[in-house]
């Protein structure tokens, strides 16, 4: 069964522990948090240094953008958390970014220009959480019809829709 | 519109697709610039796949892709039920592959909890997993010909698909919805007769697949609408996100059950066909290849689970339901049942991305938990709903005869689209 204590938190102990990890070198300067658990990197930025850390780990070699999703924390502050999947071809390996946004006019920058791949899991994002990603070529409902109002992946929207 | 570097490898949205014909048809660089919709409704879109195109006479200028038709919300539903419930709403994303939907979806939540799963119950799984893949590529194979208009070989290909559709029947009493595999193992132990059917299926399938290469293969035209047709090169395919058979079929050596393995395939031999064409035909054989290739690892499988014996559960009572003859004699069975039944079981708190490959490319389930019996979020990284951004690339300065081609080539399943 799963061990918590197995689980290295917090950007010291990674960094320490994986200090060979390509990807923890690419971001030792813009990690601002990290995480290994169930042989799960994970690395937090800040929200405004998302496209430089994509740059980053795609020059260590992670070469393909798989996914990118939010999970709404409501009613915790920062509200969302977006998560980049990130995998190297060559090395074998995935990394996990993260992104804390606020609830007050979430925005994250666009990832577009690095991996024109993340242009549909933007809209994805936009349409069903709400969070503007500024740069982004045409960033449109891409689920729900134009005229939806709310984002239903959001927590305080409810299960049945608003009757 | 975009600072990036290569903007003409953004697919645009259907506004774009509507202007640029307007632009172009008042500027009078294309005169005969016209907007054409294609879908929802449209039998060669394999659903509810709307696409805009801008013409000029036959020839694709641009492209968009407009979903959502389907969209069902099963993201919003997963989290209002316990982690048990969500394993067969995992099987109506990918209809054609509902085995791997419920792989993908099982070792997340078993990566959640760190559950060990007993390696009889991985050969079943692998061996499922790959009969799924050989039924998805079978609809594929018939739908594809079909569009292209060689109508006979859909009626082979259903053939064969039958007989796969009985094996899951066999095991789960399910055609299509199987949902046969649970968190910890496996739902049933495979019925008696299981593995003869199978074996028999196996045996079979090689000869089939000579067949359908036999009507295709050679058919010139076959070779005349899919060859040349639909390119993408292996930097279009990484940038735009495209997995499984259609990025093989472009030079990418990527194939998930062999670089990170997962369920136990690591101990399998096989190779994984890779082409540097890029076009519809490349696609088409990667395909075929892959076909055999499955057999090889099914029977492999069979190799490996003939005279095994041992549970297809994990030792794991508050988390896998117990069988129904210990209910009947033991007090703790039933207290367990129950209480899985009505409570469900908390999962620790954390987050897991857990990638598998499907037939069409890489399926990723992430699961979060906040600690308690419901997932707090699934999401589900879906290979068609990437590949789709692709469509513009593949199509443009080709005909529109082609983009009935290229639709069929990348093998895409509106339900995990839209979700």
């Amino acid at each position: 069964m799963y061990d918590p204590a197995s689980a290295l938190m917090g950007k010291a102990a990674v960094f320490e522990a994986m200090a060979e990890d390509p990807a923890v070198v690419a971001l030792a300067e813009l990690a601002i948090d990290a995480k290994f658990d169930r042989n799960e990197l994970t690395i937090t930025v800040a929200g405004e240094n998302i496209v430089a850390a994509c740059e980053a780990v795609k020059a260590a070699g992670y070469n393909f953008f798989e996914d990118l999703t939010a999970v709404d924390w409501y009613p915790q502050e920062p509200r969302f958390q977006l998560s980049y999947h990130i995998v190297s071809h060559s090395l074998r390996r995935r990394v996990r970014l993260r992104v804390l946004v606020g609830s007050a006019g979430a925005s994250v920058p666009s990832i577009t220009a690095a991996w024109p791949s993340a242009n549909f899991y933007e809209r994805e994002v936009f349409d069903l959480f709400g969070i503007d990603f500024p740069g982004h070529p045409r960033l449109t409902r891409i689920m729900m019809p134009e005229d939806w109002q709310g984002h239903p992946l959001r927590k305080d929207y409810p299960v049945e829709g608003y009757r | 519109m975009a600072p990036s570097a290569a903007p003409d490898r953004i697919t645009p949205g259907v506004e774009d697709v509507v202007a640029g014909a307007k632009l172009h048809g008042n500027a009078g660089t294309g005169e005969h610039s016209m907007v054409l919709n294609m879908g929802p409704q449209h039998p060669s879109t394999h659903g509810v796949l709307r696409v805009v195109l801008e013409l000029d006479g036959e020839i694709v200028v641009a492209l968009a892709p407009d979903i959502g038709y389907l969209h069902t919300g099963i993201e919003k539903t997963c989290e209002a039920k316990f982690y048990q419930q969500v394993v067969p709403l995992t099987d109506r994303i990918d209809y054609l592959s509902p085995m791997t939907n419920n792989l993908a979806y099982c070792l997340a939540v078993e990566k959640l909890l760190g559950l060990e799963i007993p390696e009889r119950a991985q050969l079943l799984r692998v061996l499922l997993n790959e009969i799924t893949r050989i039924e998805s590529h079978l609809v594929w194979l018939g739908t594809h010909a079909m569009d292209i208009g060689a109508l006979t070989i859909f009626l082979y290909c259903w053939r064969e698909r039958e007989a796969t559709l009985r094996i899951f029947e066999a095991v789960s009493g399910q055609r299509m919805m199987s949902s046969y595999f649970r968190i910890g193992g496996l739902a049933l132990e495979p019925p008696k007769g299981f593995f003869e059917t199978v074996q028999a299926f196996l045996d079979d399938m090689p000869s089939k697949i000579d067949q359908y290469e036999g009507l295709l293969t050679g058919n010139p035209i076959w070779m005349g609408r899919l060859k040349g047709v639909g390119t993408i090169s292996a930097a279009d395919a990484i940038a735009l996100g495209v997995t499984g058979p259609p990025a093989r079929s472009a030079g990418v050596d990527w194939d998930l059950r062999r670089d990170m393995p997962y369920s136990g395939y690591e101990k399998f031999k096989f190779d994984v066909p890779v082409s540097n064409d890029g076009d519809v035909w490349a696609r088409y054989t990667v395909r075929m290849l892959e076909m055999r290739e499955s057999v090889k690892i099914c029977l492999q499988a069979m190799q490996m689970l003939a005279g095994k014996t041992g549970p297809i559960r994990a030792d794991a009572p508050k988390i896998v339901l117990p069988d129904r003859e210990k209910m009947k004699t033991q007090m703790e069975a039933l207290i367990h049942h129950f209480k899985i039944v009505t409570e469900g079981f908390a999962v620790p708190a954390g987050e897991v991305y857990q990638a598998v490959e499907s037939p069409r490319g890489e399926m990723g389930y992430y699961v979060v938990s906040d600690g308690t019996a419901k997932p707090y979020r699934v999401h589900m990284r879906n290979p068609s709903f990437a590949t789709l951004q692709a469509l513009e690339t593949m199509c443009k300065g080709r005909l529109i005869a082609d983009v009935v081609a290229v639709i069929g080539s990348i093998d895409i399943v509106l339900g995990e689209i839209d979700r």
